[in-house]
């Protein structure tokens, strides 16, 4: 009866540190196998850190990017631009980085060789469908008993609407400041909200979950979008390549059918 | 949830290789909290937690998770009551239902909350014609609190009710007691560590809601923007160091809460 009750805490303890080490030890073969696929094989992962709001436009690009290459798999991932650049200084594997604003891409500092812009973006207001407030342009947010939903001045797209606060000397009140664009639209759709201030190409993401209106004094703050390889990346030729595949026409296009503006 | 003090009391004990899987599983809940005190910038720290914005948080959240507890406790004993007490068809559904938001993600919770008392929700159109707007609003908050914390509390109880049994209600009944005063007098005394620890609990999960009230009730400060908001906010804000400093104050505002708790359970 001895034997089975010292070797039983033996076989908890492999079968414990198996199922503690397997899963990491799957982690860290994947990131052996991307790093050496440089070497000569043809398999290459190229990670690319994007803005949520490239979202559409960025899948889109990175699979017209991977038919123009032969095994070239692009991984996306989207978040706020200050989020991807903390994970980045963090260590995060990413080889390019596509930010939202210049002030981001700024704080990733000697990580980013030399960033070039590659697209602008505009607010736009967007309201539930139909624009049952009837909201005409930017004045409109300013009045009492209107309900406007914007992003938190942290964010990106809240110091665009804080901007143009300034420039129009229009005061909104807003009912809530949201961490991002995706909420301030999530709380428009719902009808919550009679008024979100977000950018043009989402408002065209959205479709018919939203009426848009534009107004002119837009043009006042404009977002500019830069894009460059992350320093110290396993394959910088490729981040380079993607860079200006992003930059050529067939990308240009991408991003001009979404809304965007030429850089 | 256990009615006496749960401490080894020398009877038959348990297999001595349980320590190791139990010494794991203590490292991984207590290693991330260390990695989140050794982050802190302690010369930073004190300007950091007095930032108008984390006070006003914090003070959003007590508020909001005090009041939350005081309608968990109003709308839940009854409950846990009714579900403790009684037999009836469809009971076992009925109280899973009642549990769901235990489960859902709290998103979920948010949303449907949202299509229940949102502007274009199932009774918006009824709150409108009363006046009553709650999206936006501090009210918002405490309701998505209750929501997700309710079944904390019923859950507990229930639990109490069951174990307490029902000797002494019948007993006090048979000498003459009336339905409230039994209830007063001797189930509620009876139960009542239960009932405290279900409403601690229910409290401290409404400290730590996040996914209901951003959905449902949105992040403006000093209205809506709770500690765990404020939060996210710093952190996906570049000011992971304020991010981390609040946090730790959370952290020492629940670990009071669940002293302060198990000090009084003690004592009853």
């Amino acid at each position: 009866m001895n034997t089975p009750k010292i070797l039983a805490p033996k076989r908890l303890f492999a079968a414990t540190a198996a199922a503690l080490l397997i899963p990491l030890a799957a982690c860290g073969s994947s990131d052996d196998s991307s790093s050496g696929g440089s070497g000569g094989s043809d398999d290459q992962t190229l990670t690319v850190f994007a803005a949520a709001s490239l979202t559409s436009t960025f899948t889109e690009i990175a699979k017209d990017f991977e038919a123009a290459h032969d095994g070239v798999n692009v991984k996306l991932s989207f978040g706020g631009s200050s989020d991807l650049v903390s994970q980045i200084q963090s260590g995060a594997p990413a080889d390019v980085f596509a930010s939202a604003d210049t002030a981001n891409m700024d704080k990733l500092g000697k990580d980013a060789e030399d960033p070039k812009d590659f697209a602008t973006n505009v607010l736009e207001i967007a309201t539930p469908p139909g624009n049952p407030a009837k909201i005409t342009g930017f004045q409109d947010l300013g009045k009492s008993g209107v309900k406007v939903v914007v992003c938190a001045p942290e964010v990106p797209c809240g110091a665009a609407a804080q901007q143009m606060e300034q420039k129009t000397g229009v005061t909104i009140k807003p009912v809530s400041e949201e961490q991002s664009v995706t909420d301030v639209l999530g709380k428009v759709t719902s009808g919550e909200a009679d008024a979100g201030l977000v950018y043009v190409t989402d408002v065209t993401a959205a479709g018919k979950q939203v009426t848009g209106v534009p107004f002119p004094e837009s043009s006042k703050v404009v977002n500019t979008y830069p894009i460059a390889p992350v320093a110290d990346s396993d394959h910088s030729d490729l981040a380079q390549e993607f860079v200006d595949y992003v930059l050529s026409s067939d990308g240009q296009k991408v991003l001009a059918d979404a809304g965007f503006g030429k850089p | 949830m256990p009615v006496s003090a749960s401490r080894d009391t020398g009877g038959p004990g348990f297999p001595r290789w349980l320590w190791l899987p139990a010494a794991v599983g203590g490292a991984f809940v207590l290693l991330p909290l260390v990695a989140m005190v050794v982050r802190i910038d302690w010369g930073d720290f004190p300007d950091l937690i007095t930032a108008p914005e984390s006070v006003e948080a914090l003070l959003l959240s007590l508020r909001t998770a005090a009041a939350s507890m005081v309608l968990c406790v109003v709308l839940g004993v009854p409950m846990a009551i009714v579900l403790a007490r009684t037999e009836f068809r469809g009971q076992s559904v009925v109280r899973s239902l009642v549990l769901l938001p235990l489960v859902l993600p709290p998103v979920v919770s948010g949303m449907a909350l949202l299509y229940t008392f949102g502007r274009r929700g199932l009774l918006g159109h009824t709150l409108d014609v009363l006046g009553i707007e709650v999206a936006f609003t501090t009210a918002a908050v405490v309701m998505a609190q209750t929501f997700v914390a309710l079944p904390f509390l019923v859950i507990s109880l229930e639990g109490a009710l069951r174990t307490a049994g029902r000797r002494y209600d019948v007993v006090a009944a048979t000498l003459g007691a009336r339905p409230t005063t039994v209830f007063r007098r001797v189930t509620l005394p009876l139960v009542l560590p239960g009932l405290l620890s279900g409403a601690v609990l229910a409290f401290a999960r409404c400290l730590g809601e996040f996914g209901a009230t951003i959905t449902f009730a949105g992040s403006l400060e000093g209205v809506t923007r709770t500690m765990p908001i404020q939060i996210y906010l710093f952190n996906a804000s570049s000011h992971p160091d304020s991010a981390v400093a609040v946090s730790i104050v959370l952290v020492v505002v629940a670990v009071l809460v669940i002293g302060v708790a198990r000090q009084s359970r003690s004592a009853v």
